[in-house]
């Protein structure tokens, strides 16, 4: 162990999480007023979990926000306020409450128009509102094509947007923190993980994430190829029981379970291994059009 | 339980290749990407069934490799890479993280976002084409960003016949050009992306080849080294007041290493302390290094934040204010002189100027030209003024003290990016506002802080003198009561004359009212 150390070399992982300790604390350097966007989901753990690694022994020093569309998975909700109170974070929720009180649902509307409401929408006027001049998101250049393009400080003008052809370049690890008022960032500490670097440094670290990751049976419908869920009292006769477990955290209207034995922590990293799917798969939201992930992320969407 | 555990062991404890590709366009850079991650199973099968569908739609073919790594809806309807896109694979031997950037000229900055970070450079080249202006800019950019190493990939072999003569010709060709530059290694592999020749492996049409195929010396060229773990830096990102009596210093190791009770010195003050913790969130260390981030806690209790520079008492950083760098630049606003911008070095911005251009260099052929200012996508050598002093090294020392971003005040757009040639330790007389010559007075009963703080000053290259009232009785002021106005007139004098010439003046007097 001893002569390990003595080589002076860090993990994959330890570099990793170094690099993103690096600009979490960065951000907190040079912006007035920043926030961590917070989705309950597995990344979003990590996420946090660097930040308090970050400023220990202080607080973190900026507050999490989470958009809450209404329709997640009560275990997310649950989950949410456990970690948080424990962690001592200081958590925010925002809701578009006049969408949801006209009875914006993705059934009616569509995900495309209920993504732009209940998402896009919520977390613009939320980041108004809060003055926010910065912007933490736990999106991976893994992930999705038009992710793969993203710096790590994204510039986003007056209305959020993003201009994937205009982007500031970005070069070592010297962050460009300059905007002008009304301006804002977007950060991605997580740019350079993958979805397994994720799982082997939240088995390694211990971090807590939702139940709805590890496999269980559960009563879903197949609808598409996907196993959706259920949440609601649909009267469905496809109603099956499949032992299924969730890769990505959404909506529960709008994200499929998979089928899988991963019960552990254990199963799913060597279930990561041999994926060969990627997990966005099961987020209908993400083919509703060619290149929908690139359209909803100029509008302003993470 | 117990072989997945080592399993993930395993996997973690791979290392990790950062490479970058360039090439121009139509080379097949794309194409080739796409097989490496297709040979090597690391794109999904939805990626990969969504890819299909459009080659055959789009592209009517059976798949188009190139579609893996274009991203954006403009790039695939335009057929071209615009921006740096990151793709991650790995094989049982190493994880890599590619850099892919664009060929054309237009998109050089992008390029060279791409290559910062990055180890080794992939370059590639058409074997129907052999050596063009991209591929020299390229190679030149890499260079000059600091990679060492490079694999040049000559492309689409299939169609010239595979022929040993085409290869040996773009190997001299750019020999020729790359003699004048300073790689370490440069490994040639003559491939076909389209059929798959000597990218898994060897290829059964050219056995005159006798080297590695791409992936097999991916996975093994060493780059290490270039490395710095001599010049302990650390430049403050952070100050944390973590509870009662904690003050901690927030930042990553830029190089070197640390040791907990090793003695240290906090620029620019001067002033000299020792580590009394190396505080993390998994408990204390006693020793730390490049590049982990850490809280170091100080002995005494200093004044210290972001921006300052934390190194070993005997090894600083140049403290500078006139600095000659390479530049390109990024803007489609050319550079103007005399104007102020924002440098981004560390942690520390600084507002500076370019004073003059020195020259501008064509990558064609790595020759110098002279230059008023540099435009879009253009490389040269500047002299920049600065209006507070950084705490730097030369890039080829070290990468992170070494470098800089300019930021435009009006537009704050990033326009160009810097790897610092040569400075000047700071010569008061031309140097910046706060390094200006000076007089610093210490009262009389201070005269052993007096002569300290001198000594300080001349270490770190500051040209200073040393006077206090023993030496003025013993000369200029000889007979002249400490009372007399005479007295403090002369010294006032003085000290007017020496810092006209640019040195500072160190006073230490009974009477400190002047």
């Amino acid at each position: 162990m001893e002569k390990k150390e003595e080589s002076y070399r860090l993990s994959n992982l330890k570099t990793l999480e170094a690099e993103s300790i690096g600009i979490i604390r960065e951000v907190a350097a040079e912006f007035e007023n920043p926030v961590m966007l917070y989705s309950v989901g597995k990344d979003s753990s990590v996420m946090a979990h660097l930040a308090i690694k970050a400023f220990y022994p202080e607080k973190v020093p900026f507050p999490l926000l989470h958009v809450d569309t209404g329709y997640k998975f009560p275990e997310m909700y649950e989950f949410r306020d456990y970690y948080t109170k424990k962690n001592n974070l200081n958590l925010k929720v925002s809701k578009n409450e006049e969408a949801l009180l006209n009875g914006v649902n993705p059934i009616s509307l569509g995900t495309v128009k209920c993504c732009a409401e209940l998402k896009t929408k919520a977390l613009l006027d939320a980041l108004k509102e809060g003055g926010y001049d910065a912007a933490f998101g736990g999106a991976r250049r893994d992930e999705e094509k038009s992710r793969a393009k993203e710096r790590v400080f994204s510039f986003r003008d007056k209305y959020g947007q993003w201009d994937p052809k205009n982007q500031r370049p970005e070069l070592w690890n010297i962050f460009n923190s300059k905007i002008n008022p009304g301006e804002s960032i977007r950060v991605f500490p997580l740019s350079n993980w993958t979805e397994l670097d994720i799982w082997t440094y939240i088995y390694y670290e211990n971090i807590e994430v939702v139940p709805l990751y590890f496999a269980k049976i559960r009563q879903v419908i197949e609808k598409n190829n996907q196993l959706i869920p259920l949440y609601t009292d649909e009267n469905s006769e496809e109603i099956t029981e499949v032992m299924c477990r969730f890769r990505t955290l959404g909506c529960h209207y709008c994200t499929g379970a998979v089928r899988s034995d991963a019960d552990t922590m254990e199963k799913i990293i060597e279930e990561m291994m041999v994926v060969r799917h990627s997990e966005r798969i099961t987020r209908v939201i993400d083919h509703d059009q060619d290149s929908s992930m690139e359209q909803k992320k100029r509008e302003g969407y993470f | 339980m117990k072989s997945s555990e080592s399993i993930i062991e395993k996997n973690q404890n791979i290392d990790l290749l950062r490479f970058a590709t360039a090439g121009s366009v139509d080379d097949g850079k794309s194409t080739l990407i796409g097989r490496l991650l297709y040979d090597s199973k690391s794109i999904f099968e939805d990626q990969l069934s969504s890819i299909k569908d459009y080659s055959r739609t789009h592209r009517n073919q059976e798949i188009d490799y190139s579609l893996v790594t274009d991203g954006l809806k403009s790039e695939r309807e335009q057929g071209i890479t615009i921006d740096v896109a990151y793709r991650f694979f790995s094989t049982p031997k190493r994880r890599f993280i590619i850099a892919d950037s664009p060929g054309h000229e237009q998109y050089t900055r992008n390029m060279a976002t791409g290559a910062s970070n990055a180890s080794l450079s992939l370059i590639l080249i058409d074997a129907r084409k052999g050596v063009v202006t991209q591929t020299r800019r390229h190679t030149f950019i890499s260079s000059l960003l600091g990679i060492r190493h490079f694999v040049v990939a000559i492309n689409k072999m299939d169609l010239v016949d595979y022929s040993e003569e085409v290869y040996d010709n773009i190997v001299n060709d750019y020999r020729t050009f790359s003699d004048k530059l300073s790689a370490e290694s440069i490994y040639f592999i003559p491939i076909s992306a389209l059929k798959g020749d000597n990218i898994i492996e060897h290829s059964r049409n050219m056995p005159w080849y006798q080297g590695s195929p791409l992936l097999d010396y991916l996975e093994n060229v060493n780059v290490s080294g270039g490395r710095n773990l001599i010049d302990f830096r650390f430049p403050v990102q952070y100050v944390n007041w973590g509870g009662k009596n904690f003050r901690g210093y927030c930042g990553t190791i830029a190089s070197g290493i640390i040791r907990k009770g090793e003695r240290i010195r906090v620029l620019p003050s001067g002033k000299t302390t020792e580590i009394s913790r190396i505080v993390t969130y998994e408990g204390d260390l006693d020793y730390a290094f490049s590049p982990m981030a850490v809280t170091l806690c100080l002995k005494d209790e200093l004044d210290i934040s972001r921006g300052d520079v934390i190194a070993r008492e005997n090894n600083l950083p140049a403290i500078t204010g006139n600095i000659e760098a390479n530049i390109v630049w990024m803007d489609t606003e050319p550079m103007q002189t005399e104007r102020d911008y924002f440098i981004k070095h560390t942690t520390r911005t600084v507002r500076g100027s370019f004073t003059q251009v020195r020259y501008k260099i064509d990558p064609e052929d790595v020759h110098r030209k002279p230059a008023d200012f540099l435009s879009l996508n253009e490389i040269g050598k500047v002299k920049i003024e600065l209006k507070s002093p950084i705490f730097a090294d030369i890039y080829p020392k070290n990468r992170i003290t070494g470098s800089f971003i300019v930021i435009d005040p009006a537009t704050s757009k990033t326009v160009a990016a810097g790897m610092i040639s040569k400075y000047k330790q700071v010569s008061p007389d031309r140097g910046c506002e706060s390094v200006k010559a000076k007089v610093i007075r210490y009262p009389g009963n201070k005269k052993e802080e007096a002569k300290a703080y001198y000594d300080r000053l001349s270490m770190q290259g500051t040209q200073c003198i040393y006077v206090d009232d023993d030496i003025l009785r013993d000369g200029l002021c000889r007979g002249i009561s400490l009372e007399d106005k005479e007295y403090c007139q002369r010294i006032e004098e003085l000290c007017k004359i020496v810092n006209n010439s640019g040195v500072s003046v160190v006073l230490c007097l009974k009477n400190v009212t002047i």
